[in-house]
């Protein structure tokens, strides 16, 4: 039975890390577009895998977040990636199996997985 | 929409904008009286009567980028393809709820989906705003407060990935133990 007071196991974990995490100014941002548009094609998934992965993975410089519509409905559900010092990424039409491979091609690697762009599918 | 939850999820992104600072969802089953309800209420700007009148709808909408809003109206239909209803009250400045009701066992219904997930996400992309989600099951109930889960992080944002996933697994755990041991 779970109980509210394991949150203080995640605190003082956090906490114990809390010069690496930091709000860093070069940290990445994956947003994802939440409006009805968004949700109706699947984003929810695909945030949660978003998030599920990088908790895995134990990213501390990744922050996923959520936006409204993004103004492409029908490439739904769309994410993007801000890298700093990159131009953006606009991944579209995507599935929560898609996520794994740009958490670890992207995110980790810095190389952009070109094939789920909008450049490739629209 | 496959299922209320995902409504639901779309709901609470009206009261965000709406600058609420606490949210409340309750969800409540009743299979004697064979009713389902869920009530989203907020703390946000509200509407005035005229808003209020054409809220739902579908080409009304507060934003600027396109005429049409489809949230609401995507609700109502299906709160009504289950011998159901949506109502939705606000009062300028203060205050807006929406309550929808719909016949638990109608074969239209859809299912309640993945509510853990709604409300994790929910939570932790609005690390400023409080919610209160409240799961009734014939009497059981679940609740949770993030008020009280942020005295609990003492400081730790709930915006964190580990976060995040225990307040879905928490949620999901206090959703089976009022549905006698089933997941919903």
């Amino acid at each position: 039975m779970k109980s509210i007071s394991e949150l203080q196991k995640i605190r003082e974990k956090v906490l114990s890390e809390v010069n690496l995490r930091q709000d860093r100014q070069d940290g990445i941002r994956i947003v994802v577009g939440m409006a009805t548009c968004g949700i109706a094609a699947g984003a929810r998934p695909v945030m949660q895998e978003f998030i599920s992965e990088i908790s895995k993975r134990n990213l501390l410089n990744v922050k996923v977040i959520q936006t409204g519509c993004i103004g492409m409905c029908r490439l739904e559900p769309i994410v993007e990636v801000y890298v700093p010092g990159q131009e953006k990424v606009t991944y579209v039409k995507m599935t929560p199996d898609k996520v794994a491979r740009i958490v670890s091609e992207h995110i980790v690697n810095g190389k952009v997985v070109d094939e789920y762009t909008v450049g490739a599918q629209s | 929409m496959k299922d209320l939850s995902l409504h639901i999820l779309d709901i609470i992104q009206n009261s965000i904008k709406a600058e609420s600072t606490l949210i409340e969802v309750e969800i409540s089953e009743d299979t004697k009286e064979d009713l389902l309800t869920i009530t989203i209420k907020d703390n946000g700007r509200g509407m005035d009567e005229e808003l209020l009148k054409k809220v739902l709808d579908p080409f009304v909408t507060t934003r600027t980028t396109r005429k049409v809003g489809l949230g609401l109206s995507l609700f109502k239909a299906s709160c009504e393809q289950a011998e159901g209803s949506l109502t939705v009250d606000s009062v300028l400045g203060k205050a807006t709820i929406v309550y929808a009701k719909l016949k638990h066992s109608h074969i239209d219904r859809k299912p309640i989906g993945d509510i853990a997930s709604t409300m994790a996400l929910a939570i932790s992309s609005n690390e400023n705003i409080d919610f209160i989600y409240k799961h009734k099951v014939d009497g059981n109930e679940f609740l949770l407060d993030t008020r009280e889960i942020k005295k609990e992080l003492d400081g730790v944002s709930v915006a964190l990935p580990e976060v995040t996933c225990w307040i879905k697994d928490y949620i999901e755990e206090g959703i089976k133990n009022i549905n006698g041991g089933n997941d919903l």
